[in-house]
């Protein structure tokens, strides 16, 4: 005849059962959260690009600048009505924006959780500044996201904020007069380098990137891309800075 | 040599604890880390005080019993070595040396040094098995294994379970122990009925132990004493995700 050897329920120090009790509300699990983060910050990543491309096309002069930024409202008529496709992107990029700080508030929570006893003796944590410093550098680029938009999109914030003519917005941004308004921009986009620098990398792991090898490649992947885009959008206010563009 | 240390002293789960300072004169350098403990022990009984309690069994650095954080470090300074294996020739006539327990919500301090490390045990309970025929012992080679899967899974399989990762992350995850079950027992065919229910319901144990999420940032890597690489815990992410798709 066959005996189920009882299994003792184990007890923890604190005295708790150690059975983890059924929860009612389902929690996503850690993995599936940092998948979320993953895609929603390779489609910011991706939008990026995109924009560091057309933002370059402010050495190509006024006029053609600000042809592109006229171009960008008509960016997919005549299938869709006129700014249709920008307020598509602009909706699909908020989502991703607020997924991608969402799911990293939710783990940030979890982990200040997971240790509520502090180390006496803590050297510097070993992994990258970039890795260390991912969430206060996702704060100060969030904070720069909100003063960009209402700098270059709505224009409120802008010394001209005319939408018919970016070109001359830009100029006016960053005439060296508002140094404090380039320092804050240069300051926003060298936390995005440092938080991609560590972001394709984990991305690519979370993505389920698991060789050794692969993982070289992904690091130097990641400090190349983040550079590039550091390097290309900085070009443009220091270009208006020492008056290569006016 | 001549060394200070300053303990952590916490006489139970509901004390607040405290790091002591005591000296500690004319160990040889020779010594192992946990020797040096002992040598501390013995004048603190004859002295009428309480011993610090900590976890040891094997002391060649096998079991996985010994866990103390030396000077901010799982395991003390030398690279891919148990704390039991770390002697004192390590160290400085004359250094102040901190040690602590392992400090995360999921490993509660029992007493001093000691931890209860039951959160690892049900994260093995939730899947860290496989199903295996009763009867006769199959051939020894009845199931091919490429050997390169045989030597992953072996090095996956060196994890002796101490909870040094959990106890460098700054997340307090448990991803790399959790990933190094995944990969050993993912990699080979035995392995492959329970595999995508093994990945899910071992995550979930994780989360529900109070462990946090992993960031990628390597530190657990780095004290592991048995080198257990960074680069599994992508195979779980890859793993998760596939049998989440399925389910
Ligand atoms: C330009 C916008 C942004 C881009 C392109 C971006 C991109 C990324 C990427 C690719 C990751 C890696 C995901 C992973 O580990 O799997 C990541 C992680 C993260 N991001 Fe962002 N992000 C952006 C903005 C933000 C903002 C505004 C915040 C917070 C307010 C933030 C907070 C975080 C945090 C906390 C992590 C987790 C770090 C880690 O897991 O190591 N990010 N981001
Ligand atoms: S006492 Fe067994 S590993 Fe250290």
């Amino acid at each position: 005849m066959a005996v189920d050897t009882p299994i003792p329920k184990t007890k923890n120090a604190a005295g708790a059962t150690a059975t983890p009790t059924p929860r009612t509300v389902v929690r996503p699990s850690s993995v599936t959260l940092k998948i979320i983060m993953a895609v929603s910050g390779i489609l910011l990543i991706l939008f990026l690009y995109v924009h560091m491309i057309g933002n370059l096309k402010i050495f190509l002069g006024g006029t053609d600048f600000d042809h592109y930024a006229h171009w960008l409202r008509d960016l997919g008529t005549p299938l869709l009505p006129h700014m249709w496709y920008l307020w598509i992107q602009r909706g699909v990029l908020t989502l991703a924006v607020l997924a991608h700080i969402y799911t990293a508030a939710v783990l940030t929570v979890r982990a200040k959780k997971a240790r509520p006893v502090k180390y006496a003796h803590r050297p510097k944590v070993q992994g990258s500044y970039a890795a260390r410093t991912m969430r206060w550098g996702g704060v100060i680029v969030l904070l720069f996201i909100i003063f960009h938009i209402l700098d270059l999109t709505t224009g409120t914030v802008n010394p001209i904020g005319d939408h018919e003519h970016p070109y001359a917005n830009v100029v006016a941004d960053f005439a060296p007069g508002r140094w404090y308004v380039t320092l804050f921009y240069t300051l926003a986009i060298v936390a995005v380098g440092f938080h991609l620098w560590h972001g394709i990398f984990s991305a690519a792991r979370t993505l389920g990137q698991q060789t050794e090898k692969g993982q070289r490649r992904a690091k130097t992947i990641a400090a190349v891309l983040s550079a590039v885009l550091v390097v290309g959008y900085l070009s443009v206010p220091f270009s208006v800075l020492v008056g290569l563009v006016d | 040599m001549d060394i200070q240390v300053r303990v952590w002293r916490q006489s139970g789960p509901s004390d607040r604890g405290r790091m002591v300072t005591y000296d500690v004169k004319d160990i040889s350098p020779d010594a192992s880390f946990l020797e040096m403990i002992d040598v501390l022990n013995e004048k603190l009984i004859l002295d009428g005080d309480d011993p610090i309690a900590f976890d040891h069994d094997c002391r060649e650095g096998i079991c996985g019993a010994c866990s103390m954080v030396i000077n901010g470090v799982a395991h003390g300074p030398e690279k891919a070595t148990t704390t039991c294996q770390l002697h004192m020739r390590h160290f400085k006539d004359g250094d102040v040396i901190d040690v602590e327990p392992w400090r995360a919500k999921a490993f509660p301090v029992i007493k001093d040094l000691v931890v209860d490390r039951t959160a690892f045990d049900q994260i093995i309970q939730a899947g860290g098995y496989i199903s295996a025929p009763t009867g006769t012992a199959p051939d020894a080679h009845a199931t091919p294994v490429p050997k390169k899967d045989a030597d992953a899974a072996f090095e996956a399989a060196t994890c002796i379970g101490c909870g040094a990762c959990v106890a460098a992350c700054p997340n307090g995850s448990s991803m790399l122990f959790t990933a190094a079950k995944i990969t050993h027992l993912g990699l080979m065919p035995q392995g492959q009925p329970e595999r995508d229910s093994r990945v899910i319901d071992m995550l979930q144990a994780q989360d529900d132990a109070g462990f946090g999420g992993c960031t990628n940032m390597g530190e657990c890597a780095e004290v592991c004493p048995k080198g257990i690489p960074l680069s599994l815990i992508g195979r779980l992410n890859s793993d998760y995700r596939k049998a989440v798709a399925k389910s």
